[in-house]
């Protein structure tokens, strides 16, 4: 255990002065002030002369003002932050011949990869706490406007949910780092990955669903059913990848006016806005009930993920050459 | 050189798929010697050293170091033993006494006791403890001997040592070898090492294992050997003869 504390403080002095994450760091630091702006000043001039809606702080993280919100920014750049932490954890001690070294000191092998992950993920939960304090700073500056306890209780809930979404990143390039040898065989492995999992899944979802249940234009003028069933499969498949995981599950939470995780289909502009006005917020447990599988799937792959690279690690050969 | 048995073998074998790199290993080293590991590049040195190290799993047999088995007490056999790898390597965006404080930490050396020691070491083995010199920027030997300095940390009994003295110049290598007899003589600590450089290895051991294709095929004091295998006198022989020898009757 000490031996994993140790190291787990290494690698966070190692993160912290490196250049890369220094340049990912200030990215993203600048992405959120702008869309923290931008939302901002969006949801003043909206909110203009209009009876206030009750979360009007949490649509800080959920609107997208005129870029993207924040939900989307994470969902989509979040597995960098993972990958960029973890590509060469393992194999570049292994380059650098300090692996047989270290695994030759008094600790225990699991040590040295809990040690990383643990890094890790704290750097993670660093990065995300500045990035939400940031914004909901500015915008408390911006629209004026404090949250309530049941908006902070979510805001908590969504950062555990981007800490495990993350964290699965993180765990995916930490086991690439133990499979392969080559730095730039795992970063491109995990990059692969990464691109795989947040556009191919969605693209694949669609052609999936047109096979298994194909949609004909004539027929769906009849049966509604068609297109509704075409449309659940779709979003079946889709859940294969964890982006859409998180979006589904992260907007449920920050928005309290959504009640399912189906994109609302089939329903007109007025119909749409009949809703957000005359509906009633959920409590937070109903919120978190609706996506319970959302996050027990995104938790869960996170863990497996690690176990895989954690028995990877323990059976690997520690040779220098 | 008599005493207690600081390293034993019994039937360590190691098994990759279909090849046998180290085939019914029996080596017995004593305390306070220095015994030399020879034998050619793929001859099961460095997995041999690994398994007495715990950091690879034998196949079959047993072995204890300073009184533990690799296997089952890996720990206990890590705290008393130092390891300097082939090619050793150091966090080179580090300097010498931020790596050797890092070692010292994992070995849970506190950090007031760990400065001054590593101060002490880094004179011990001729390198200056300058806070703007990257471990990066060192020479081979300097390396090397941060590496001895790195193994010294800990305050061995046993010091394993992989080819200490590959790729140094002639006069790098000459330290090299003095800092380890040194240890010998000075620390009592026995000293493990592999090596292909035979002179060297005359100059220092005063016992030799040498290795073919797993096999040990030899063991022993150098003399005995000699006098066993080329029927010569003590002084008029090299190692090289001796080892051409069991090379040439191992490949046969």
């Amino acid at each position: 255990m000490k031996g994993m504390f140790i190291i787990c403080r290494k690698e966070l002095a190692d993160h912290f002065s490196s250049t890369r994450f220094i340049l990912l760091f200030y990215l993203i630091l600048m992405v959120s002030l702008v869309t923290a702006f931008m939302v901002g000043t969006g949801l003043k001039e909206e909110l203009k002369d209009v009876a206030k809606p009750t979360f009007v702080f949490l649509m800080l993280f959920t609107s997208s003002g005129k870029l993207f919100s924040l939900i989307q920014f994470i969902a989509f750049f979040g597995p960098l932050i993972g990958i960029v932490l973890g590509f060469d954890a393992v194999n570049r001690e292994r380059s650098a011949r300090t692996l047989s070294k270290l695994a030759s000191q008094p600790i225990y092998r699991d040590d040295i990869i809990n040690g990383k992950f643990l890094a890790g993920l704290i750097t993670i939960v660093i990065m995300l706490l500045a990035i939400v304090l940031l914004i909901s700073g500015l915008g408390l500056l911006i629209i004026g406007i404090v949250p309530g306890p049941e908006e902070i209780w979510r805001l908590i809930i969504y950062l555990i949910i981007s800490i495990f979404y993350i964290g699965f990143w993180l765990g995916i390039s930490i086991l690439f780092s133990v499979a392969f040898r080559s730095m730039a065989t795992s970063a491109l492995a995990s990059i692969a990955c990464w691109i795989f999992f947040s556009f191919f899944v969605a693209l694949g979802a669609s052609v999936m669903s047109d096979v298994i249940s194909p949609v004909d234009q004539t027929a769906a003028q009849s049966n509604p059913e068609l297109i509704i069933r075409h449309e659940q499969t779709r979003s079946m498949i889709s859940l294969i990848s964890p982006m859409t995981l998180y979006s589904e599950g992260t907007t449920i939470v920050l928005d309290p006016l959504r009640k399912t995780t189906q994109s609302l289909l089939l329903m007109g502009p007025f119909e749409r806005l009949s809703i957000s006005r005359f509906q009633n917020p959920l409590p937070l447990s109903e919120s978190i009930y609706i996506v319970l599988p959302h996050l027990i799937t995104l938790i869960a792959i996170t863990i497996v993920c690690f176990a895989i690279s954690y028995a990877v690690f323990m059976r690997q050969e520690i040779r220098s050459t | 050189m008599k005493g207690e048995t600081v390293i034993e073998t019994q039937d360590l074998t190691k098994v990759y798929g279909e090849q046998v790199a180290v085939n019914h290993l029996n080596i017995k080293v004593n305390k306070g010697e220095i015994f030399g590991f020879l034998g050619p590049n793929g001859a099961g040195k460095t997995t041999t050293l690994l398994m007495l190290l715990g950091l690879s799993e034998p196949s079959s047999g047993k072995a204890w170091v300073a009184g533990f088995d690799p296997t089952r007490e890996p720990l206990k056999v890590k705290r008393v033993v130092g390891y300097l790898p082939e090619n050793v390597g150091f966090y080179d965006d580090l300097n010498a006494v931020q790596n050797l404080k890092y070692i010292s930490q994992l070995n849970g050396i506190p950090d007031d006791a760990a400065l001054p020691k590593i101060e002490e070491l880094l004179r011990q083995v001729d390198l200056q403890p300058d806070p703007k010199k990257r471990v990066g920027e060192y020479s081979r030997g300097m390396r090397q001997r941060l590496g001895i300095a790195e193994v010294l940390l800990k305050d061995p009994q046993v010091a394993f040592l992989d080819e200490p003295t590959l790729g140094l110049d002639p006069d790098g290598s000459h330290q090299m070898l003095e800092l380890i007899q040194s240890l010998s003589r000075d620390k009592n600590i026995t000293i493990f090492f592999s090596s292909h450089l035979l002179d060297q290895v005359q100059k220092i051991s005063t016992r030799i294992g040498i290795m073919l294709k797993g096999f040990l095929v030899a063991e022993g004091r150098i003399e005995d050997l000699v006098k066993e295998k080329l029927g010569l006198e003590e002084g008029k022989y090299t190692l090289e003869e001796l080892y051409m020898k069991y090379f040439k009757e191992g490949q046969s």
